[in-house]
């Protein structure tokens, strides 16, 4: 075995890559709850490719067949549900476990110099998730698929001059039909897994250059090193002791997918929408059209944005900004501490602002906008209009401002200094 | 960290709040009495589906020897529950052409495989217990829950034909009262000068079936339609269960190794 290594080795890195990678890499021994996401980010990305080689051995990307052979999956093929659950579960969880890990970059301030490439890295990641998610939701082709991907196509239209030829260029066809399906399975089966891959290497090769963050923010790195270990007194090997703990992070968090998928696998329609199950159909446009879950608080942005000059084309462009202002994230921020548990008041409102109105948009874009009704008629101003909406554009307004007014509301903020080690 | 914690709880708690407080519900429908596990409800709905539905509704996902899921065995459902011409890993199809069932209904009938992952069990139950006589409708019939619907009631020769109880109430509150009153499927709505009316429906003509049979004919079919529409679902709960037990071993055992490695750090 070790002559085989040796052999190896000569010849091709292995060892070294194991060891700068994760065998030898050091680690701070602090990781909370938190730091599990990453690692769970990663285990669901090959669920998602393993699961979906098997979908793709039996799904036709062909509109006449395309809902009929899902049916026969979940149907014909031996454990072909099993398969297809796994898939649309790992969808959503995915989305669960990304945001997750996104919120404790945010809290613990993992953005900041010297982890400004990794986290640039981890938005493009989430850019091509987010597309990944959307062309493989029209593969179904159910009305929700078909409609879905409508609403979407069609908000590359209302980019003024371009618009019309932009959303045609799409589609493949003046209409979603056959010629999308079968782009939008090539995408979604090649072209944005590889890059996604392709950018997971970076994200992680970025990481274990800089050293990760931690809670405290405290930089383990650069401490003096023990001479006998060759440690930094907070470091440790992630490999056994972040292996195991990862081990057990990955059987929970498999506790909880299973329990949603042999139990719930449509999460009362928000992994699963009913109208998913209606075959795309051109000519029925469904009542009321939502996203899958994790697109919704953009989505509530986008209805939320009133028309301008004749044009939608402003909700899109405010949506856009939402999703694209996490690449500033790094230089926005100008607080002299990274961790929340050294930062004052002032950033823990303005975050907490961020997540409410996050979850509250949510909610909003999963439901029509009359969900609570009209202002009075004789109000001012407001009069009429849907309180859903103006409630929607009032959070928006937070969201936004929680990036806009960054590097003021930072470098104001009364800050707790930083220790030189982590907090037992 | 322990704030974020509540706050975020708070937020959540906002909006699962907001999520029951749109619930407003003005068909009040009764709870379908499905039973997955009942083999025997589920072969007499497969009856009544093959009987009374499979002649314009297809189930094309669906094949004849699945039914073997039910208890049954190939040659019971070669004899009993499909025309001699059909192959038993046939699907069921009908005759019937989307177009002809254009002309003839105004719509196609849907397809049912999977209509109860659509509607629910509970909405095709009232569904079909929802059906009253109507002469205003090019059928003849119309229904609380799906109104104008373009289906007939295929089956009131066994339900008996029902007609709409309609009673006004002054304001909103009246109304919800005796809308729980019924004790049975009805539709509160607004009627102009802000009253609101509460619709029912009664027995008018009796059919082949009484009331309580007509209701357990139409649970077994349901029942059936919710089988139809994943017939994987016993053994995806019955391999769940499993797959918890295991898990929730393999968990205790990576948890005990975890705690012996980290018993070094300090």
């Amino acid at each position: 075995m070790q002559k085989l290594l040796h052999w190896i080795d000569a010849r091709f890195p292995l060892t070294a890559l194991w060891e700068s990678q994760w065998g030898k890499y050091i680690a701070p021994k602090n990781f909370n709850f938190w730091y599990y996401f990453g690692s769970l980010a990663l285990f669901v990305l090959v669920l998602q490719i393993v699961t979906g080689i098997f979908l793709t051995m039996n799904y036709k990307p062909d509109a006449t067949k395309a809902f009929e052979s899902v049916e026969y999956i979940m149907r014909d093929v031996d454990w072909g549900w099993l398969i297809r659950y796994m898939h649309s579960t790992g969808a959503s969880m995915f989305f669960v476990v990304v945001y997750l890990h996104m919120f404790r970059g945010l809290m613990y301030g993992s953005y900041r110099k010297p982890r400004e490439l990794t986290w640039i890295f981890g938005v493009f990641i989430y850019l091509a998730l987010m597309a990944e998610a959307f062309f493989g939701y029209l593969l179904p082709w159910g009305q929700m698929s078909y409609w879905g991907a409508q609403v979407i196509v069609n908000l590359f239209s209302t980019v003024p001059l371009i618009g019309e030829d932009l959303g045609t260029w799409i589609r493949g066809d003046y209409t979603i039909s056959d010629i999308t399906l079968n782009r939008f399975f090539a995408f979604h089966v090649a072209a944005v897994p590889l890059v996604l891959i392709a950018i997971v290497v970076a994200h992680f090769m970025a990481l274990h250059e800089t050293g990760s963050n931690n809670p405290d923010g405290v930089d383990v790195k650069h401490q003096p090193k023990d001479p006998k270990t060759g440690l930094p007194p907070d470091g440790i090997y992630s490999h056994p002791y972040y292996t195991i703990k990862d081990i057990v992070g990955v059987i929970f968090f498999l506790v909880v997918f299973s329990v949603i998928m042999f139990f719930v696998p449509d999460m009362w329609g928000y992994f699963l929408e009913a109208n998913n199950f209606i075959p795309a159909d051109p000519l029925k446009t469904p009542e009321h059209i939502a996203p899958v879950w994790y697109f919704t608080p953009y989505y509530a942005m986008l209805r939320a944005v009133p028309s301008f000059l004749g044009s939608q084309f402003w909700g899109v462009l405010v949506m856009a900004i939402a999703v694209l202002i996490f690449f500033f994230l790094p230089w926005l921020d100008r607080g002299p501490v990274r961790s929340i548990r050294y930062r004052g008041v002032i950033y823990k409102s303005w975050l907490a602002a961020f997540v409410i109105s996050f979850l509250i948009l949510g909610y909003l874009g999963v439901v029509p906008v009359t969900v609570w009704g009209q202002f009075a008629e004789n109000m001012p101003i407001l009069g009429g209009a849907d309180r859903a909406t103006v409630i929607a554009r009032f959070f928006t307004i937070v969201y936004l401002l929680f990036f806009f007014l960054m590097p003021w509301y930072t470098k104001w903020d009364r800050t707790k200094p930083v220790p030189d080690r982590v907090r037992a | 960290m322990r704030r974020i914690a509540h706050v975020l709880a708070i937020a959540l708690l906002l909006a699962s709040g907001a999520a029951c407080a749109v619930e407003s519900g003005d068909l009040r429908l009764v709870t379908a009495p499905v039973n997955r596990l009942d083999d025997e409800s589920l072969q007499r709905g497969a009856r009544n589906f093959v009987n009374y539905c499979l002649s314009c509704h297809s189930a094309r996902y669906m094949r004849y020897n699945r039914l073997t899921d039910l208890g049954l065995d190939v040659s019971m459902i070669q004899d009993n529950l499909m025309f001699a011409t059909d192959k038993v890993g046939n699907p069921m199809t009908v005759a019937m052409t989307a177009q002809e069932g254009k002309t003839w209904f105004g719509t196609p009938p849907p397809d049912l495989t999977v209509e109860a992952r659509v509607r629910g069990h509970d909405w095709i139950y009232n569904y079909l217990i929802g059906f009253y006589r109507d002469d205003k409708t090019a059928t003849g019939w119309n229904n609380i829950v799906f109104p104008n619907v373009s289906m007939p009631h295929v089956l009131w020769e066994l339900s008996g034909s029902n007609k709409l109880v309609e009673t006004e109430f002054d304001d909103r509150e009246k109304a919800e009262g005796a809308a729980i009153a019924v004790k049975g499927l009805s539709l509160i709505e607004p009627k102009p000068g802000g009253k609101w009316a509460v619709l029912s429906i009664a027995p008018d003509v009796p059919g082949q079936m009484t009331r309580v049979e007509y209701e357990a004919f139409v649970a077994d079919l349901v029942n059936y339609l919710d089988y139809m529409a994943e017939p994987a679902k016993n053994r995806r709960i019955h391999v769940g269960m499993f797959v918890l037990l295991f898990l929730g071993l393999l968990f205790a055992f990576a948890y005990w190794t975890k705690r012996e490695y980290w018993k070094d750090v300090h």
